[in-house]
């Protein structure tokens, strides 16, 4: 009861402070790998506190009622995940957090912020068959789908799972908004989509975006981890090595088109994901 | 302290120049002068932004582009006039089709002189405006509180 409850604390306050210096971790060696000095450590914090001083312009009632609801289906999300819930509810749980966000974006009438949104359902479509491949090939090998018990297992799962990893890996890019697939809204706003699905958003509805995309983070990262649970230290190690991947990756692509992103996730999802699961299926595993 | 001052988001709009300035603002992105050090960030969205970056002079095409930019921008805001052109008119201010500097159009807060401005001059100049922000910041502040 009381580890459930730290648990809770845990995730609502402190994954917000630790993805708020991932993203400042990254920017700083974003930077490094351009050859410049880069932004302070928490530059990200001070963004956030900036943007809530900003004075609010909403073009809409329901917009920030939609970034409220995102935020809030995050949070729950990994209440889910880090109390030890159902992996597949949790993976529903977070693409209902992306639907309002979306629907956010929908409802503003910039041709930005649409095309934006249709990108981000075409993301989510590129990215939820692997999500949910991943859930199976996890209750192939623990026979169960909750967080505990996939914790829990005593043996390597990525033994179990090294190609169910891979297409986790590529969709992870898709997911951490990372280039190539940064397709419905880049980090730089000075391209073709202008700031894309956060075009119309600002202020403190801004800041919940990024707060939101905080929480998203961590909770990925915490997906790494199931692959890795059976030795705690592997697992963050495992962690830092595909989190500075990712960075790398990010620096050395161009952006893609998004006829690209869904062949190329789904043909990874179904190469490497289907035939792990195929194997495990043969094997009686 | 306000945050405002250390994470300052600029928005660069071209009026009518040669294009030098242009050059020089975007110069100041790149690894010899990287202005992320200081938390600056270009956006490209006047939603995003704090600080609206103009070069060039006002012709009579963009009077309602600068002004719809302006008007986007969330307070507290500031606007820098970058190089000669856009403090005066410069060499173009004689043309038919020209209105102006910047100050013809909106409140301008910083004149950053040059032609071109040089990437120096740039970041004093706005580093010169992120004091100006951080007093409007204050003001509306107090102007949300008697509010």
């Amino acid at each position: 009861m009381i580890k459930t409850a730290l648990l809770i604390v845990g995730w609502v306050v402190v994954a917000p402070v630790l993805g708020g210096l991932l993203a400042g971790f990254d920017r700083i060696v974003t930077a490094r790998m351009q050859s410049r000095v880069g932004p302070p450590l928490f530059q990200p914090f001070y963004d956030v506190f900036k943007l809530m001083s900003k004075r609010s312009v909403a073009v809409n009632k329901f917009q920030n009622f939609y970034m409220l609801c995102f935020i809030a289906f995050v949070i729950i999300t990994g209440l889910l995940f880090f109390t030890g819930g159902d992996l597949l509810l949790t993976i529903f749980a977070l693409a209902v957090a992306g639907v309002f966000f979306v629907l956010g974006a929908y409802s503003a009438n910039s041709p930005y912020s649409n095309i934006g949104a249709e990108r981000e359902l075409i993301q989510m479509m590129s990215y939820e068959p692997m999500l949910i491949l991943m859930a199976m090939g996890m209750f192939m090998v623990t026979k169960s789908f909750h967080v505990n018990d996939i914790m829990g297992f005593s043996k390597p799962l990525i033994a179990y799972l090294p190609g169910v990893f891979i297409g986790f890996l590529f969709i992870l890019t898709i997911k951490l908004r990372k280039s190539p697939f940064d397709l419905s809204s880049s980090h730089h706003g000075h391209q073709e989509l202008v700031k894309g699905i956060t075009t119309e958003f600002s202020g403190k509805t801004l800041a919940i975006i990024e707060i939101a995309h905080w929480y998203e983070n961590i909770l990925l990262l915490g997906f790494i981890y199931m692959f890795f649970a059976f030795n705690p230290i592997v697992a963050i190690s495992a962690i830092v090595i595909t989190y500075l991947f990712e960075i790398l990756i990010d620096n050395s692509y161009a952006r893609l088109t998004w006829h690209f992103t869904l062949k190329s996730s789904w043909i990874v999802s179904g190469i490497f994901g289907v035939s792990n699961l195929l194997i495990l299926a043969f094997l009686g595993k | 302290m306000s945050f405002l001052k250390k994470s300052p988001w600029v928005l660069h709009y071209d009026g009518s120049s040669c294009n030098g300035c242009d050059i020089e603002v975007l110069a100041c992105l790149t690894p010899i002068y990287d202005i992320e050090r200081f938390g600056i960030v270009n956006t490209g969205n006047p939603k995003h932004a704090d600080v609206l970056l103009i070069t060039g002079s006002i012709n009579e095409q963009n009077i309602e582009v600068v002004k719809n930019l302006y008007n986007q921008m969330p307070d507290p805001k500031v606007v820098a006039a970058i190089g000669i052109c856009a403090a005066t008119g410069g060499i173009f201010r004689e043309c038919y089709n020209i209105k102006g500097g910047v100050d013809t159009v909106i409140p301008v807060d910083i004149y950053i002189p040059g032609c071109a401005a040089r990437p120096e001059a740039i970041i004093d100049g706005v580093v010169a405006a992120l004091g100006v922000l951080e007093k409007k910041a204050e003001a509306f502040k107090s102007m949300k509180v008697s509010a």
